[in-house]
């Protein structure tokens, strides 16, 4: 049979009841200003780490909004803290702590604490 | 008479007091490391001693420093504890030379007066009385400013004044009450015998005239011992554990020993040395611009003492160092909030006193856990030998006018230079520092460093204060390290490269890591100086304001950042400067931001001011400069 490059797509489909909010929400509380987020991805087109590697901290953070925080949880460890996402946001995020206080999350998640 | 039970209280207080504090030396100086210990022992029999005791007449006692900078709350101070000094040393030399015998016990000194109550009749007696209700005066003047500053700080001229915990407040009731009661007490008995000066005589007599002052002396007495008693039992939790700390932290300090990075001896008696004056407090920008006014460095100290969580505290703070410069006591208190920041979240731990008395030894502070970094992604590169290399810097990447200024000066200096991140580089480490990650910042020190030991320069240029400073402390290179004001002052002084003269007013801002992180004050002021008309502000060298950048805040949102850049940018362009002049990336994005005024690095004005070399000036030949030009 002749392939025409067709091929059925990977599911698609965000699943809330599964994921895990818990470090969505633990930021939220800690650093308001999460919320803010537009996802323009200024914060990945300045990004030094990003220069090296696919890092990007706007997909992180949508994915840490969504609660799929398998991919996150390595990733972030490559932000260098060098903190231009911070001064390039348009929106005033507080990105450099965002990644710390992920990071902590992370942990925290791991312990059971959240 | 001899003996009377209301000494009791006293004598069981100050019993207490010096048991503690001898304990307490002797734990600190066991917990010492053995290096410490030597320099310890070495600065007891050396210079160090004697620098101590001239350092501690001064500071502890007269407390020239708050006098310079506050003169009324240096008054303060200095009258409560010059003058208590003085009351006890001539109590005690009162004691010994009018007394039956000599050598008595310490509560003879303090309440001499109610065991003589007929000392006073002959005219050296008298005399005698004179300087002692001088010295009783002095103190009650000092005191009275003390309650006055609690109920309206601005008396002593500050705008702030520390917010105590309970157990303070009762030390500090205590202490209040001492002198008056002394007072009081003191002149019933004189009221009484019709003895006592011009202060307790007096006073005693008027008082005598209408109430039984033989009766009334006796419970003053007995307040007066109580009060003393309490203030020694409570000093050692309160924030007063201070008097008898500092003497040992400007012994510490005099013998040469450094705070570090790791908590121990050093850090804890610099903690407990602090006495709350509230000085830093006025001097903090998140005070006074951005009405942030629980984590400035007395608080931190505070809540360190009281075994509370700090994380919080400590990484709020820009870490411009504008407290460490105030600091009457010399505490290292960004040190000590870096220490803090390299430790985790901890439980608030302040439930029984005996805590306060006796802290756990050594730290609370528990190692962070942030798991292995992942940095491995980072491919070295090879750029080549070279004998001067330039780093930009994260930052000055963000402001591409510095980056390029520094090509064209360096390309008209025509040295041989690399630009070792031209294509955007790895971070420098010093942020993560600032957020308490060493481990990690390590990984990125390595990496740097290994690309600059490849290079085989001799000196890096950064255009960069955070990396300047990282550079220059925590890198281990066998390079010289500059700031490009630094190298660029060089290049004037050898003549290097030609500028003419901009006719325009600059003031300039200097950055916070580049002059009081790293103590580089004079040379960007020179290369403004030489190419611009160089204007004074208010805020100059160790006093100069943070732009509210910084990257060492984790937790300020950016309203609060912008209301410190506007608050400093305001006061920077007072005098209608043509130009606000920095010498730091960040300094430079946040007050553009906020200001009309054109806010430019030096390395911008010195390239605006360059002289090209094909240049000629005053050849005659206009349309030769305008070929030249078209040249360059």
């Amino acid at each position: 049979m002749d392939k025409f490059g067709y091929t059925i797509s990977k599911e698609r489909q965000i699943d809330y009841d599964s994921n895990n909010r818990g470090v969505a929400s633990y930021i939220f509380e800690k650093e308001p200003s999460f919320r803010l987020c537009i996802e323009c991805g200024g914060c990945s087109a300045t990004c030094t780490t990003a220069s090296f590697t696919d890092f990007s901290l706007r997909e992180l953070n949508i994915l840490i909004k969504r609660g799929e925080n398998d991919q996150v949880r390595q990733n972030l460890k490559k932000c260098m803290l060098c903190g231009k996402c911070t001064l390039v946001c348009p929106r005033g995020v507080n990105t450099r702590n965002i990644v710390v206080l992920a990071i902590k999350a992370f942990q925290k998640s791991d312990n059971y604490e959240i | 008479m001899k003996f009377d039970p209301f000494i009791i209280p006293f004598n069981i207080g100050l019993y207490f007091i010096l048991i503690y504090v001898v304990t307490r030396s002797v734990i600190w100086f066991r917990d010492l490391s053995k290096p410490d210990k030597l320099r310890l022992q070495r600065g007891f029999f050396g210079i160090a001693f004697g620098l101590s005791l001239k350092e501690i007449f001064m500071e502890s006692l007269i407390h020239r420093k708050i006098l310079k900078t506050n003169f009324r709350l240096g008054y303060m101070h200095m009258s409560l504890a010059f003058g208590w000094f003085l009351l006890i040393l001539f109590g005690t030399i009162e004691a010994d030379i009018f007394s039956a015998k000599h050598l008595n016990a310490p509560y003879k000194a303090i309440f001499f007066r109610f065991f003589n109550p007929n000392h006073g009749r002959t005219s050296f007696e008298s005399a005698y009385g004179f300087l002692m209700d001088l010295i009783l005066a002095f103190i009650l003047s000092g005191l009275f400013l003390a309650v006055a500053k609690r109920i309206y700080s601005k008396i002593v001229g500050m705008k702030k004044t520390t917010r105590l915990k309970i157990i303070d407040k009762i030390a500090l009731t205590s202490l209040w009450l001492i002198f008056p009661s002394r007072l009081l007490a003191e002149s019933f008995t004189c009221g009484a015998y019709g003895t006592g000066s011009f202060l307790t005589g007096s006073l005693g007599a008027w008082l005598a005239t209408f109430l039984p002052a033989q009766q009334m002396a006796y419970p003053f007495w007995w307040l007066y011992s109580i009060s003393l008693g309490t203030f020694f039992i409570l000093l050692p939790i309160t924030r007063y554990m201070h008097i008898p700390t500092e003497l040992f932290l400007i012994f510490m300090r005099n013998s040469g020993i450094k705070t570090g990075d790791q908590a121990g001896t050093y850090s804890e008696v610099q903690t407990y040395s602090c006495s709350s004056c509230g000085i830093c407090l006025d001097s903090c920008q998140l005070n006074f611009s951005a009405g942030i006014t629980n984590i400035q460095s007395a608080y931190l100290m505070k809540a360190i003492r009281n075994n509370n969580d700090v994380s919080e505290i400590a990484h709020n703070c820009l870490m411009c160092g504008r407290c460490d410069q105030k600091c009457p006591v010399g505490i290292e208190l960004s040190q000590i909030r870096m220490i803090q920041r390299r430790g985790d979240e901890t439980e608030n731990d302040f439930r029984n006193i005996y805590k306060g008395y006796f802290r756990s030894r050594q730290t609370n502070i528990s190692e962070k856990t942030n798991g292995s970094s992942n940095y491995n992604f980072l491919q070295e590169t090879d750029h080549g030998k070279a004998d001067i290399l330039y780093f930009a810097g994260c930052m000055s990447h963000l402001t591409p006018a510095i980056k390029n200024s520094m090509i064209k000066i360096l390309d008209a200096s025509e040295v041989k230079y690399n630009f070792i991140d031209e294509q955007g580089g790895v971070c420098c480490g010093r942020p993560l520092m600032l957020a308490g990650q060493d481990k990690e910042a390590r990984e990125l020190i390595n990496f740097n460093s290994q690309m600059i030991w490849k290079s085989g320069a001799h000196t890096l240029v950064t255009s960069c204060p955070i990396c300047y400073k990282v550079f220059k402390e925590s890198y281990y290179l066998d390079v010289e390290v500059l700031h490009h004001t630094q190298f660029i002052k060089r290049l004037i002084d050898d003549g290097s490269v030609k500028m003419n003269f901009l006719h325009k007013k600059v003031v300039y801002h200097s950055p916070c890591d580049l002059g009081r992180g790293s103590g580089v004050y004079d040379e960007p002021k020179e290369v403004l100086g030489y190419v611009s008309r160089l204007e004074r502000s208010n805020f100059e060298d160790g006093n100069s304001l943070c732009c509210g950048g910084s990257l060492a805040n984790m937790k300020i949102s950016s309203t609060d950042k912008k209301k410190i850049a506007l608050d400093a940018a305001n006061e920077l362009t007072k005098n209608n400067p043509d130009i606000l002049a920095t010498a730091c990336p960040l300094c430079k994005k946040t007050f553009s931001s906020v200001t009309a005024t054109r806010v430019a690095d030096i390395s911008e004005i010195v390239a605006e001011a360059l002289v090209g070399k094909s240049i000629k000036i005053n050849n005659g030949s206009h349309i030769n400069s305008i070929k030249a030009l078209a040249n360059i």
